[in-house]
């Protein structure tokens, strides 16, 4: 005969001012098996969850219920508390009688009352139905994959690595960096940029426990938490790195130019070359398609000047296979295409209507332009500059709704540089709002205002040309008129979007992405790295827009929860999953094709039928992938799946409590 | 072709060139206008920024003289295509307002009509089937084309591009014409001030000259009446405003598509306007 014991909780007065408690308790006190039935004012405080332990010693309990809060709050607690006292801990149901019922029915003190017996009466039929579980343990591979490897995705991978694990870090690129190495100096404290970047990177490559992969891409990926098995492709560089020392001289002797991605297009590099002199590694690639030997069977100088014969013109992309425990995605963001959208400032026609990123590299000393601010159009310097904001955000009609967050600082950042570079030059910027949530940086706004920067509010309407100028009008929303201003150089503030194949490569991985294209987080405040998908964590813009400071203290947070992973040898696995009655199932595999977390698997069996062995296809759950979220035992024709806790027994039970 | 046709008032009157022009070209086009009978006014300008409701019945009641027609629609004039064209979408896309509209008008209109800018007519023609009537070329024009504000605007009623309209563009180019990059192709004349405010549209009318005559435009061709008049007859006082010295004629681009099929001047009533066009006619060869 089982023994429950129904345990009501005040909630202080969050349940207790509404429901009446103890006519609740004596109800529940008279209900088939219950032999033991209390109400308490705060059941999961200490003296609470001791009451619970002497109760089912005393009681000789086997089976508990606990009519209190959400169990999404205190189930784990409760389980822990019943395991104190030697019961089985999926031996426990929870009636949540403050969100389903006091909260929702706080005027109606009679019904909830009645509601709240009602909830009651069905988790103690559901808890006579409980089968006692038990966990299982899967092993965990103590490496992590790191897709990505802006600065994100090397803050990641050096924590992880520092903390003593293995960490590959994958970059589609020749070389690791991201945005971040483009950048001329960084706000609020306009340290060079590449300065803080170029060691980073170098550690990275050095690192004993880092693996860099570098023009790679992720095909497939399969497995769970702990155990990932991720298919790459290797693009082939037509260098053998093994051999190549980077001494130069192939990018040096190379007769075709093209226009230098890293410099986005503002110089020519060749097609063998590295991005920028700091990329690691240090070693050439030749880019496929405008390599004269690749194309045309033309040329060949590379190969006959390399000293060393690196040059391999037959390398072939190669197919690696990497067993990881973890997967942290940091692939960064692009820049909205603003040249496809906005009309009125030229839809890209005008040389001197440039990017952010390009002034970036304008400003930057080792640029194309060795640090000097100039006009594209005929290199001149220019006087008047206006940098126009939210080009792309915050602008639902032809952008994007969102705010990006980092522009509105590196606009001041871009005003202060060239009043600061350029004598009796004038910056103007157009914004919406100025926005400088961050330490440091309302200050550094003001400072560039009190340099003179002049501030306008208002989007600019139309960029035109006057002569070998610009005119920029817009609106002044301040002084409630229209103003116009005469530019050498428009700078565009430009919108923070995913990267070009982050929903691909979502997808290839196994969660999902927002609205907007960014990676979802599991809880936007409360579990900011996680994802949905156990194993895969977040760092860097890839979530959303975001500046350095932000995407650093993530990406240290990402490597955090990677080690809290691998800190275990093994990992509980919530026995809550489903199961598959061998016998009744014939192998139909509906669920198979239901199953978001791709949990089931077709297994055969050989099994004895008068006389002969026979072989069948039968479901298997892969209890390391399943969540239990109980799709496939919907699916089951002949219900042969089950999802333990959960079974049709159980439910029907509660279903009866409730209706019968 | 077939089209119930909208001159409206401007053409009737202000802008006799454009209506003569337009029916010659479509004439020898193969183009059929059957003007509306008993139309009565778009609710332009004055009419839809006194009231709402008042723009779109004048607008409804001409499109279900349309519909009892049977025929698709077209208006020469930018600002009538414009109030045509956003009373039928939005007669089509409010069932609310469609019924209080023909309450008003007394007159149902059930929404079936297309409207369409002359401009569009032309331009969508079989571009070669043009060429082939073609005996004059444009080559030595160079033209400012002046959408204004009113032909590709709002959303609802694009037909092209607004930022970077191209579709004139094109037309004319095809005929031989050079058309220019500059800046002022659909900025605003000012015509909606013409009465109130002439100080700003001396202003605007300025600022089309000048980046017109900066792109190296010996013409302007407009496709609307308002617009051409702003800176054809008001081309002289801008100069005198603004101490400047423009001599550019202005065209309807049906003036020019008719000289390129050879039409006389006269019957295209290329002398009726303010700046003379006798030394860009010669240019026609
Ligand atoms: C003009 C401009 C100026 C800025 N100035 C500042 C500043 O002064 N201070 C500041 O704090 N912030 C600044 N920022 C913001 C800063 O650039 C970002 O916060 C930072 O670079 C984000 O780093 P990340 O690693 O998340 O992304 P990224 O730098 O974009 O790195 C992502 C990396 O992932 C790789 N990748 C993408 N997809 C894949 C894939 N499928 N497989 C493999 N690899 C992939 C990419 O090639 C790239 O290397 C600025 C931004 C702009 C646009
Ligand atoms: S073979 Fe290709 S990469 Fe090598 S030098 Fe010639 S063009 Fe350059
Ligand atoms: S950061 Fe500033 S400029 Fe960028 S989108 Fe947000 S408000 Fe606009």
């Amino acid at each position: 005969m089982k023994r429950v014991g129904v345990f009501v909780c005040w909630c202080g007065s969050n349940i207790g001012g509404v429901v009446d408690v103890a006519r609740l308790a004596a109800e529940a006190g008279k209900f088939p098996y219950v032999v033991h039935s209390v109400d308490y004012k705060y059941t999961c405080s200490e003296p609470g969850q001791k009451m619970i332990v002497d109760a089912i010693k005393e009681h000789r309990l086997d089976r508990v219920v606990i009519a209190a809060c959400s169990p999404r709050l205190h189930e784990q607690t409760f389980r822990k508390t019943i395991a104190r006292a030697g019961l089985n801990p999926y031996l426990l149901e929870i009636a949540n009688i403050r969100e389903h019922c006091s909260w929702v029915h706080s005027k109606e003190p009679e019904k909830a009352t009645e509601k709240a017996i009602d909830l009651v009466r069905r988790a103690v039929a559901k808890v006579v139905n409980l089968e006692p579980l038990s966990e299982s343990s899967i092993p965990i591979t103590k490496r992590a994959l790191v897709i990505g490897g802006g600065i994100a995705g090397i803050q990641t991978a050096l924590d992880i690595a520092d903390a003593g694990h293995k960490v590959v870090l994958l970059e589609k690129e020749p070389t690791i960096g991201g945005k971040m190495v483009m950048l001329d100096k960084t706000f609020p404290t306009m340290d060079c940029s590449a300065c803080i970047s170029t060691p980073k990177m170098v550690a990275v490559a050095e690192h004993p426990n880092i693996e860099l992969l570098t023009c790679c891409e992720v095909v497939e990926v399969s497995g769970y938490i702990g155990n990932f098995t991720v298919k790459v492709k290797q693009k082939a560089r037509f260098v053998d790195h093994t051999k190549c020392t980077g001494c130069g001289t192939c990018w040096e002797k190379c007769p075709k130019k093209v226009p230098s991605e890293f410099n986005l297009n503002l110089s020519l590099r060749k097609a063998i070359y590295i991005p920028f002199p700091q990329a690691v590694p240090n070693k050439p690639s030749i880019d496929a398609e405008n390599c004269r030997y690749l194309t045309e069977q033309k040329c060949g100088v590379c190969q006959k000047v390399c000293p060393v014969g690196a040059i391999d013109y037959e390398q072939k992309d190669e197919n690696l296979e990497i067993e990881v425990g973890a997967i942290v995605m940091a692939t960064g963001y692009e820049l909205f295409d603003w040249a496809k959208a906005y009309g009125e400032y030229g839809y890209g026609k005008y040389p001197d209507v440039i990017t952010g990123l390009q002034f970036e590299r304008m400003v930057n000393a080792s640029g194309p332009t060795g640090g000097k601010i100039i006009r594209p159009s005929d290199g001149k310097e220019p006087k008047n500059v206006v940098f126009v904001k939210c080009v792309g955000s915050r602008d639902e009609a032809k952008g994007k709704a969102y705010c990006s967050r980092a522009c509105c600082m590196y606009t001041a950042k871009h005003a202060h540089q060239v009043i600061e570079k350029i004598a009796d030059a004038q910056a103007f910027v157009f914004y919406i709002d100025v926005r400088t949530p961050g330490k440091g940086y309302e200050e550094f706004y003001k400072r560039t205002t009190d340099e003179g920067a002049q501030y306008i509010r208002g989007r600019v309407s139309k960029i035109l040309t006057s002569g070998d100028r610009l005119l920029v009008k817009g609106a002044d929303t301040l002084m409630g008129r229209q103003v116009e201003v005469e530019a050498d150089l428009v700078v565009l503030a430009t919108a923070m979007i995913p990267a070009k194949t982050a929903q691909d490569t979502a997808r290839l991985v196994g969660f999902s992405v927002d609205g907007d294209g960014f990676y979802q987080e599991a809880h936007p405040k409360l579990r900011p790295v996680e994802t949905n998908t156990a194993g895969i964590f977040l760092a860097g813009t890839c979530q959303g827009p975001k500046d350095i400071p932000d995407t650093v203290a993530q990406a240290s947070a990402a490597a955090v929860k990677v080690c809290v992973l691998f800190s275990r040898r093994e990992m509980a696995a919530d026995p809550m999953v489903a199961q598959v009655n061998q016998s009744i199932c014939h192998g139909c595999l509906a669920c198979q094709k239901v199953c978001p977390y791709k949990a089931i698997e077709a297994k055969t069996i050989s099994e004895r039928l008068g006389g002969q062995v026979i072989e069948r296809t039968v479901a298997h759950v892969n209890s390391g992938l399943c969540q239990g979220c109980g799709s496939c035992t919907v699916a089951c024709r002949s219900g042969a799946v089950n999802l333990k806790g959960f079974s049709d027994e159980q439910l029907l039970a509660e279903v009866d409590a409730i209706c019968l | 072709m077939r089209y119930a046709y909208y001159p409206g008032c401007c053409d009737h009157t202000s802008a006799k060139e454009y209506d003569i022009s337009t029916r010659a070209v479509c004439k020898a086009l193969g183009i059929e206008l059957m003007e509306i009978p008993d139309w009565s006014c778009c609710g332009s300008t004055p009419g839809h920024s006194t009231s709402h409701l008042l723009g779109i019945a004048l607008s409804a009641r001409n499109l279900a003289l349309v519909e009892e027609m049977g025929l698709d629609c077209t208006a020469s004039c930018a600002a009538c295509y414009q109030r045509l064209a956003m009373a039928n979408v939005e007669m089509k896309n409010d069932t609310q307002l469609c019924e209080k509209i023909n309450h008003i008008t007394g007159k149902p209109y059930r929404g079936g009509v297309k409207v369409k800018s002359i401009l569009e007519v032309i331009a969508e023609m079989n571009q070669s089937q043009i060429l082939a009537k073609v005996v004059k070329s444009l080559k030595n024009l160079k033209i400012a084309v002046y959408y204004g504000c009113l032909m590709v605007r709002p959303r609802d009623i694009q037909i092209d591009d607004p930022e970077n309209p191209t579709i004139m563009d094109n037309l004319l180019q095809n005929l031989g014409a050079q058309t220019l990059e500059w800046n002022y192709k659909t900025e605003c004349c000012g015509a909606a001030l013409a009465m109130s405010n002439e100080d700003i549209v001396l202003k605007l009318a300025n600022k089309i000259l000048a980046d017109a005559k900066s792109a190296g435009a010996n013409c302007i061709v407009t496709a609307c009446p308002l617009c051409h008049f702003n800176l054809d007859m008001r081309q002289k006082k801008v100069n005198k405003a603004y101490e400047t010295d423009y001599n550019l004629p202005v065209f309807y681009f049906t003036q020019l598509v008719g000289l390129a099929l050879g039409i006389k001047p006269e019957a295209l009533c290329l002398r009726d306007h303010f700046i003379d066009t006798k030394h860009i006619l010669k240019l026609i060869v």
